[in-house]
């Protein structure tokens, strides 16, 4: 893990509650190697409870191994790995287990049972009451089909036929894997609802998706991970800050007006040390509408005030954070794809 | 273990079964395959219809011994290779229950349909022999069903260790057919080659006890030697020892038959 690269940590605030203390789910010096491979390569995490965790990497970067080894699917090459202080794995891993929901990345269930049908089986697998079924199919909105064998569910109706069995017996750690895979708009609207209420009920939760645009606004912390190792972990706005990824500047300015600010851009350019990062994302590209340019997070203000003479000729200034997608670029050690002239 | 886990994961296997019609197609082949050859069984030796409950039993050994392999086989190949491959074993597995829980539990679910199905097709033949000849001998009839269902189990355990060990679906329904052909066909050729290659001068006296590595042939055993008109029948009175002519030292073979592969499994299915 690079320490420059992760927040957080020292952050933090002391929990009042002693149970608070132990962290949801934690893993010391977690390997897995295949062989020749290390697909993951000592990883050291800790999620605390009630966090909503992201986890993204691109394919092959150990995310789906990673997810393996804290449900116990996997046994880990060399670590330790806790779910509310108990090891996932040996004499009390029913009990930790219990606790746990997961919904994995394809939801493949049984053709021939009903929705219903299959929860029951789930929830006795689970020693959960089966009464607790039918509410479980509402809270994803599937009662109307409780009873239609899954062969005729489409795949978003599996998706949230397989968040249901992933919250039988009101599990306190949470594992989603692509949770929104499949899901329209409204569904996904409503998974996050149920996640936000969970959330509330403090609910630890840990979510991989490759939308990132979707987890950027709903994890409270995200480890960015890379060829087995967690590059970079803290929450979206400390990876932003520590990274010192450049803002997003767009200026809407008439035609006629472009020379003017190119000209105040330069200015500002030469008066900024020559040694500050990004200064050179500063030169702007001409848009349809204006200009387009990345500013320095620490610049932000030399370029209002900068740009504070052009009054009224300056129609609209829209400055943009980094994306998750940004960050994730910047920190999974590759390129990010050439966009497309807006 | 916990008990009930593995209930609540056999009664989902015999339900499946049962709702896609597995159980009432198997156990329609047996009613017809079992009816036809207890009728025309004594057809080589130039008479058909029922004889004798010996006689009938004779008939059915042979094809119990080439179908119930093959329906076990093809029955239990894909338990667990055929949930990895669909991506629905790491749900199972991350639920409260052990390797060995699921293991259990899809064999006992897997070997009560497959009972089902060969009890509904041999009972019809058992219907038929009591009409025909009365409670006597029914007995016997009963031992030989028992046998024939230690027989399927043992195979099915066989089917679920190679499930265990096979890397998808494709490579399990291959090794399935081969094991077929290994138990049913070959193996008993290639000990008379070896037996007949050596001119009975090494290893004669252990041939008997090699059938033991075959279960088709401990079925085999258990059948001809129980009955006295069968060991004539089939003229091995000869070469098989009396240490092997006792049933319930078959029985104790053929349950190890069904234990090892399933133990096999298990010691394989690690995460």
């Amino acid at each position: 893990m690079r320490a420059d690269f992760v927040a957080g940590a020292a952050a933090a605030a002391p929990p009042a509650d002693p149970a608070a203390d132990t962290p949801a789910i934690r893993l010391r010096g977690v390997h897995k190697h295949y062989g020749a491979l290390h697909a993951v390569d000592g990883i050291d995490l800790d999620i605390r409870r009630g966090e909503v965790f992201g986890l993204i990497g691109h394919n092959g970067a150990g995310k789906s191994t990673l997810f393996k080894m804290m449900l116990g699917l996997v046994a880990p090459t060399a670590g330790q790995i806790h779910i509310a202080g108990a090891p996932v794995s040996g004499r009390g891993f029913r009990a930790v287990r219990r606790g746990i929901g997961y919904l994995p990345e394809n939801v493949v269930l049984w053709d021939n049972l009903s929705g219903l049908e299959t929860l029951r089986f789930f929830a006795r697998l689970k020693d959960v009451p089966a009464a607790e079924c039918p509410a479980a199919l509402d809270r994803v909105g599937l009662a109307h089909a409780a009873n239609r064998p899954v062969r005729e569910y489409s795949k978003g109706m599996r998706q949230r036929l397989g968040f249901a069995q992933a919250l039988l017996g009101a599990p306190q750690v949470l594992f989603l894997d692509e949770p929104t895979t499949g899901l329209d708009p409204q569904a996904i609207r409503a998974f996050y609802d149920t996640l936000a209420t969970l959330r509330g009920q403090g609910v630890t939760m840990v979510l991989s998706s490759h939308i990132l645009a979707e987890l950027q606004a709903r994890v409270d912390r995200l480890a960015v991970l890379s060829a087995g190792r967690v590059q970079a972990l803290g929450s979206v706005q400390q990876l932003r800050e520590l990274h010192e990824l450049p803002l997003a500047v767009a200026l809407r300015l008439a035609p006629t007006d472009l020379p003017a600010a190119e000209a105040t851009l330069a200015t500002l350019r030469q008066a900024l040390p020559a040694g500050l990062p990004g200064v050179a994302g500063l030169a702007p590209q001409r848009t349809a509408d204006g200009l387009q340019l990345h500013c320095p997070r620490a610049a932000k203000m030399a370029l209002l005030q900068a740009l504070a003479p052009l009054g009224p000729r300056l129609l609209d200034v829209l400055i943009t954070e980094p994306s998750l997608e940004d960050l994730f670029f910047a920190n999974a050690g590759h390129t990010r794809p050439p966009q497309e002239p807006r | 273990m916990e008990a009930r886990q593995i209930l609540a994961l056999a009664a989902k296997e015999l339900r499946d079964r049962l709702r896609n019609r597995w159980v009432l197609a198997v156990a329609l082949v047996f009613v017809v395959f079992s009816l036809v050859i207890a009728y025309a069984g004594g057809a080589q030796q130039g008479a058909v219809g029922l004889r004798s409950i010996e006689f009938t039993i004779a008939s059915l050994v042979s094809l119990v011994i080439y179908l119930v392999p093959l329906i076990a086989l093809l029955l239990g190949f894909d338990a667990i290779v055929g949930e990895r491959e669909r991506g629905s074993l790491d749900l199972l597995l991350a639920l409260p229950i052990t390797r060995g829980e699921l293991l259990l539990g899809k064999y006992l679910g897997l070997a009560a349909a497959l009972a089902l199905a060969m009890l509904a097709g041999l009972a019809a033949v058992g219907g038929v022999l009591w009409q025909q000849f009365g409670r006597a001998g029914l007995f016997h009839y009963a031992g030989f069903v028992g046998s024939a269902l230690l027989l399927g189990l043992a195979f099915l355990s066989l089917a679920v260790a190679l499930s265990v060990v096979a890397r998808d679906r494709t490579r399990a329904s291959g090794l399935a057919i081969m094991l077929w052909f290994f138990f049913v066909l070959v193996f008993d050729l290639l000990l008379l080659g070896a037996l007949v290659a050596s001119g009975g001068s090494y290893g004669g006296e252990a041939f008997p006890y090699l059938l033991l590595l075959n279960p088709a042939d401990v079925f085999r055993i258990l059948n001809v030697f129980s009955l006295d008109d069968m060991r004539s029948l089939y003229g091995l009175t000869s070469i098989v020892p009396p240490a092997l002519a006792n049933p319930w030292l078959m029985a104790v073979a053929m349950l190890a038959w069904i234990v090892a592969p399933l133990g096999l499994a298990s010691w394989r299915f690690k995460p």
